[in-house]
């Protein structure tokens, strides 16, 4: 321990799981600490006795056995063809882990339930655009899929980087709520602020939406067996295997700085352990962070599947303007064929982020969808972003988990902190040009 | 006794049968025990035959797999170092999950570390499924040998064994309190390594049968017991329930969404044979 590392890594969430595993197989030496005796940080998938204790709550009745339980503290699906599925395969993690299809994708209206379609073939069938629209929209994701950036005939006078949303709504004459289920259930904003944006991040969100769904169909949607905490796990062999050193249960008591303002080490109980730099999750550096939002989330046990659901998961998407909200609130539905439930039980676990000073009447629609709930666990937490970017002081901060469904924005502060400590971008390598064509 | 593990006794088998096995189990199969009693290098010598005195710690290679083929059946052995996980008690659950085998390893020479592998076994028994079937493996024995051998060679050997050992011992300081684990007393784990004595053969079994588990002695550097130790695990294995299970679940995994994200992405397995360092085979099954 007297060694001086290449980085110290606080907090086993998945973003520090990732990057540890990153640096570890760059041939960094790293070391890496959690206070907690468990893996995942907030991001962790508890047991029902760690669930239980967690909340202070008493087991149950007819719930079935507590370890059989596997519930995410922040809870998403991955999409078949996201960045972080692309990083788990090139670095083998997926050896480590298991996958399911998630079995739908939902989004509700006016009382309803309706199958997100994502395909011009889908969107024929859909009764969620009227008979006219149905050919509009069925145009309108011709004109996104068939799109080359090098190829003007395919630009229909539209500039992705320049024109909004909005302006290429109003172009193919879509209504509100076909809008509504472009920009909530396909490219999965939580608000409407996107439509004023230029149309590109709306462009590669469609388009990561229709080639998820095309892996596997159903949904665009996977998800790990045991439990989205698998993931930190396994990035975190990952980096033991090149050499990580991991330390659980442990003291951080804070960094301490060199004359120059720059991180010198961390101190654990009456040792100062030294490296070039640190990262961590928020939780480990309240005074370097600030709160922008609230989340507020409910893990509701259940003893029958969600009426409407088909299959026995999916999400389930309530558009902010459906409710009037301002942001939307999301329904994951899992059960034991994802070894997160004991089987006979189901999970529904419902976010948003908080707009009111009641945030539990915020959920209601949501809960209204559940039918009779067994157990519920509310949380709400804090969305605590970093004041530096940790470029003047070697001491980097991550993001904490935001209230989307996926894990996109979780990757892409995995690439800006990678950027940030290695000078390099992240590529994400494939071990042969095959995926590339899709 | 030392045996090259490319011919085990099962070749004869494979002789009499001259088809490929009938069946083909895949078995994940856990080390656990204190560091430093050999775990990696018992993965080494069983998956590659060979032993490196002065080897770092195993990077990049802590996922290994070994075939072995008992009653006309392919045992598939995907082996899982611990990757050091075990120094600070920091072995996710991940490592137990679904494990149907557990090699549980103690040094011959160093009575603490039986009592270590007892704990494991019991962290084994809280954590893992509970029809893994467990090993007790006290290695090293080539330490022991030589003392009674030649009394004389024996603190020179074991010294060289207990120096190679340093930089894990240094780092195990941390699994017995807590406060040991930043200040490093290299020096105070070489006198306790030195004084402690060796473990009986009798006392090692006599725990390993009241406990249920199967129980041999070995030594990675000069190759004894290691491959029986395999082999007998794997005759202990549930084969025939395993193989009709997997099939089952093979089955209902179709319908029921399983998928497999890697031949999604990246090449057929064939394609990276080769540029693969973590995935050393031997193949001494036709299968
Ligand atoms: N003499 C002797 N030394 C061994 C044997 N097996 C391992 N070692 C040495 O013990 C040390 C620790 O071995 P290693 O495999 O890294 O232990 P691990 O921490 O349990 O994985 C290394 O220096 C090995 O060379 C053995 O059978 N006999
Ligand atoms: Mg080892």
């Amino acid at each position: 321990m007297d060694e001086k590392y290449d980085a110290i890594v606080l907090g086993t969430g998945l973003t520090e799981c990732v990057l540890s595993g990153l640096l570890s197989v760059e041939g960094k030496k790293v070391l890496h600490m959690d206070r907690k005796d468990y893996y995942g940080g907030e991001c962790a998938s508890l047991n029902l006795t760690q669930l239980l204790q967690k909340f202070n709550k008493t087991l149950p009745k007819d719930i079935g056995r507590g370890r059989d339980f596997n519930i995410d503290l922040i809870p998403k699906f991955m999409m078949a063809n996201e960045e972080l599925v692309k990083v788990l395969v090139y670095t083998d993690v997926t050896r480590y882990l298991e996958f399911k299809q998630i079995s739908c994708s939902m989004v509700y209206r006016e009382g309803r339930l309706y199958k997100v379609p994502a395909t011009e073939f889908e969107a024929i069938k859909t009764p969620l655009a009227g008979i006219f629209e149905k050919r509009r929209l069925k145009n309108f994701l011709e004109f996104i899929q068939s799109w080359r950036d090098d190829d003007p005939k395919t630009h229909q006078g539209i500039d992705l980087d320049k024109d909004t949303m909005a302006t290429l709504y109003a172009k193919y004459n879509l209504s509100g709520g076909v809008q509504e289920y472009i920009g909530h259930a396909m490219c999965l904003y939580l608000d409407d602020s996107y439509k004023n944006k230029p149309i590109r991040e709306s462009y590669n969100r469609i388009l990561l939406y229709v080639s998820s769904l095309g892996k596997y169909g159903k949904s665009p949607y996977i998800y790990p067996l045991y439990g989205l905490g698998e993931l930190p796990q396994g990035f975190a062999r990952l980096s033991a295997i090149y050499g990580g050193t991991y330390m659980l249960d442990v003291p951080v008591d804070g960094i301490e700085l060199n004359e120059d303002g720059k991180f010198k080490g961390v101190r654990s109980g009456d040792n100062v352990v030294e490296a070039d730099i640190v990262i961590g999750d928020p939780s480990y550096f309240q005074e370097r962070t600030e709160v922008v939002a609230k989340v507020v989330r409910a893990f509701c046990l259940l003893k029958h599947p969600i009426d409407g659901l088909e299959g026995e998961s999916g999400q389930i998407i309530i558009p902010q303007q459906q409710v009037g909200r301002e942001h939307d609130i999301y329904i994951t539905c899992l059960s034991f064929e994802h070894n997160v439930v004991a089987k006979g039980t189901y999970l529904a676990s419902v976010s948003t982020i908080v707009e009111t000073s009641t945030p539990e009447l915020e959920i209601h629609p949501a809960l209204n969808l559940l039918g009779d709930i067994v157990e519920k666990f509310v949380t709400i937490s804090d969305i605590s972003v970093p004041k530096e970017d940790g470029t003047s002081d070697n001491v980097f901060v991550s993001k904490s988990y935001d209230a989307t469904s996926h894990f996109v924005s979780v990757f892409d502060d995995i690439k800006d902190i990678y950027k940030r400590v290695t000078g390099n971008e992240l590529v994400v390598k494939q071990r042969a040009n095959q995926d590339q064509q899709e | 006794m030392s045996q090259n593990p490319r011919t085990s006794p099962s070749a004869s088998n494979a002789e009499s049968s001259p088809n490929s096995p009938a069946a083909s189990v895949h078995v994940k199969l856990v080390l656990l025990g204190e560091a430093a009693v050999g775990k990696s290098s018992l993965v080494l010598r069983i998956v590659n035959d060979e032993f490196e005195e002065n080897k770092q710690p195993t990077i990049g290679a802590a996922f290994m797999k070994r075939k072995i083929n008992v009653d006309n059946v392919c045992v598939k052995f995907d082996i899982w170092d611990t990757a050091g996980q075990e120094r600070f008690h920091s072995l996710a659950p991940m490592y137990y999950r679904n494990a149907q085998a557990a090699m549980v390893v103690y040094d011959v020479t160093r009575q603490s570390s039986l009592e270590k592998a007892k704990a494991w076994v019991k962290e084994l028994q809280r954590q893992a499924n509970p029809n893994i079937v467990i090993s007790l493996v006290g290695n090293k024995l080539d330490l022991l040998e030589e003392s009674t051998d030649a009394p004389e060679e024996q603190s020179g050997s074991a010294e060289a064994a207990t120096s190679n050992a340093e930089g894990e011992d240094q780092k195990m300081d941390g699994e017995d309190g807590e406060q040991e684990e930043s200040s490093s007393k290299p020096q105070d784990t070489d006198s306790k390594t030195q004084k402690e004595k060796p473990v009986s053969r009798e006392e090692a079994e006599a725990y390993a049968k009241e406990a249920g588990l199967l129980f041999g002695q070995t030594s990675a550097k000069t190759n004894i017991g290691v491959l029986e130790i395999f082999n007998e695990l794997a005759k202990a294995l549930p084969l025939q329930q395993m193989i009709s299970e997997r099939q089952a679940s093979r089955n209902s995994q179709l319908n029921r969404g399983g998928v497999d994200v890697n031949s999604m992405i990246r090449p057929s397995e064939l394609n990276r044979q080769g540029q693969d360092p973590d995935a050393r085979n031997v193949d001494n099954c036709a299968c």
